[in-house]
């Protein structure tokens, strides 16, 4: 901690043995503003992408679906087994037959408003919504298969898979991008440090002869360098969370209500953004100026 | 008339480098550049409160002997001794410690531009950390070179002679055990190479170890009376140990 106020607090005299250098200075702080900004919308959009993928599944998780055959015979007398069979299973919360306006609605988007679903061989559909402790699907379907041949429960098992997969992949894809961020930004703050190292050779080559340590003379580099990443990861980071504030919120997931950007303890990640960001060019730029002090011995 | 130092003025112990001790050593010591010897089996010892001049003519490797008495080079062959430590076994930091006892007046005076006289002469004690204890020996170093007024000009606004009492001030401000000066009086006038002699003279009187090149004979012999000098000849690649004889 005090090494921490120390190399932000910094020493006036210490700092002027090394003389500003413009464009290095401008470079570094725009690096890091834009990485900042990226980070943020790649750390909006990963949480974002798993929040809503979550969403899904846990939505289908929470629901099933009994589907009876449209032409199966004496279609009402099935209906009232698979409803008797379904109120009588342990770990069925409700179990609700779809109206006709509702199938209509679900058939819609295929075939427009109007569709005339009482005069279609369409499917009968029963949600079922299970209770805290769930039920035994197995179980159910081997019931159904003896009480009302033909009916088939779906538990959105094959969508919840992929779902759930996608959005772990999608939070690996977050990372990894947060990771190639930092990379870059590692890099291009060693380039600019590497470049001020070297105009300022003439510099390090008189604080030598008048006895300063290496450690000195870095850390004059690094704390240059580490306030300006962190002054520019601010800058990138708050023109993100504005942007992402000017962005459409309503709807933006199809209804879902999934929110783009920070929610709760989201934001704990667009926050140390900076720091982080100070904490890559620190140890970027103390890197950079270590091996080009060993260089120029 | 000019003031006199105060000897508490420099930090540390003036005497620091005593007790018989050879501070700086040249044990048959060989140096070139690319494939070129400048020269070789040179040996040389600097006794704590001695006073040198190296001459020789021009290329003869006056700067670059120097350079290697305070480790700005590395000897091809042979050892330098820098108080008594191998100087090819030091570290990094170990180098810059020894330079913080060796105090360089540079042919060229070696300043940041950016910073001001008072700066530049403090700048051995900022980078030791020991500037904030150092304020007022500051004032008082920058009034024995005469330099007070010009404290806050930056080098390129002083003149040739005031830059080198700079330099020297500079060089002294760690209160150094050895003062290594290359061509000191190099680019002033007479008046100005003897005030900055007197200065040298000064500072071994208080028991500093000085070494100085010059190609002055003239500024060597005026000095004769002054001060108990050897002078040392390197010409051919060779160093003759004149003695104080001129």
């Amino acid at each position: 901690m005090k090494n921490l106020l120390a190399l932000i607090m910094g020493d006036p005299l210490a700092d002027r043995a090394v003389p500003p250098t413009g464009i290095s200075a401008r470079l570094t702080v725009f690096v890091a503003a834009a990485m900042a900004f990226l980070a943020v919308f790649a750390l909006a959009l990963s949480l974002t992408a798993g929040r809503l993928a979550s969403g899904w599944a846990d939505d289908l998780a929470q629901s099933a679906t009994l589907r009876l055959p449209a032409d199966l015979d004496q279609t009402n007398e099935a209906l009232r087994a698979a409803v008797n069979v379904l109120q009588t299973t342990t770990g069925v919360a409700s179990a609700r037959v779809l109206e006709a306006d509702e199938q209509r609605a679900l058939l819609a988007p295929w075939f427009g408003p109007d569709i005339p679903v009482e005069s279609l061989p369409v499917p009968q559909l029963i949600e079922i919504l299970p209770d805290e402790d769930g039920y035994d699907a197995e179980g159910l379907r081997a019931r159904l298969q003896a009480e009302v041949p033909g009916a088939v429960l779906d538990d959105h098992g094959a969508w919840r898979e992929p779902l759930l997969a996608a959005a772990q992949r999608l939070r690996l894809v977050g990372w990894s991008v947060l990771a190639l961020i930092g990379a870059v930004m590692a890099a291009m703050i060693t380039l600019a440090a590497h470049a001020s190292l070297a105009a300022n050779a003439q510099v390090i080559r008189v604080l030598r002869l008048v006895g300063a340590r290496d450690a000195y003379i870095a850390r004059a580099f690094v704390r240059r360098f580490t306030l300006r990443a962190g002054l520019g990861a601010i800058l990138g980071a708050v023109l993100a969370l504005v942007a992402l504030q000017g962005l459409p919120q309503a709807d933006v997931a199809g209804g879902t209500g999934v929110h783009f950007g920070f929610v709760g303890l989201d934001w704990i990640w667009p926050l140390a953004i900076p720091p982080l960001s100070g904490i890559v060019a620190f140890a970027a730029t103390r890197a950079a100026a270590f091996r080009r002090l060993k260089e120029q011995t | 008339m000019r003031p006199s130092l105060n000897p508490a003025v420099l930090l540390g112990n003036t005497a620091a480098a005593g007790k018989g001790k050879i501070v700086i050593e040249l044990d048959n010591v060989s140096y070139g550049y690319g494939g070129t010897t400048l020269f070789s089996g040179l040996s040389l010892k600097l006794a704590p409160g001695s006073f040198h001049f190296l001459t020789g003519p021009s290329g003869a490797g006056k700067t670059t002997l120097l350079r290697l008495c305070y480790a700005d080079l590395r000897a091809k062959t042979g050892k330098v001794r820098l108080f008594g430590q191998d100087a090819a076994t030091l570290t990094r930091d170990e180098v810059a410690m020894a330079r913080r006892r060796i105090g360089v007046v540079h042919q060229d005076c070696q300043f940041l531009d950016h910073l001001s006289i008072a700066e530049n002469i403090a700048l051995p004690l900022t980078v030791a950390d020991r500037i904030a204890d150092a304020q007022n020996n500051l004032a008082e170093l920058l009034s024995w070179v005469s330099l007070g007024p010009q404290a806050g000009q930056r080098p390129p606004e002083l003149s040739g002679g005031e830059r080198q009492r700079a330099a020297l001030a500079r060089a002294v401000i760690m209160s150094p055990d050895v003062v290594i000066a290359d061509e000191p009086t190099g680019n002033v006038d007479w008046d100005m190479s003897q005030r900055l002699l007197a200065l040298l003279i000064e500072l071994n009187r208080m028991g500093k170890t000085i070494l100085i090149a010059t190609h002055d004979l003239a500024m060597i012999r005026s000095m004769k009376a002054d001060v108990n000098a050897r002078v040392l000849r390197l010409k051919g690649g060779q160093l003759i140990q004149a003695g104080a004889e001129l």
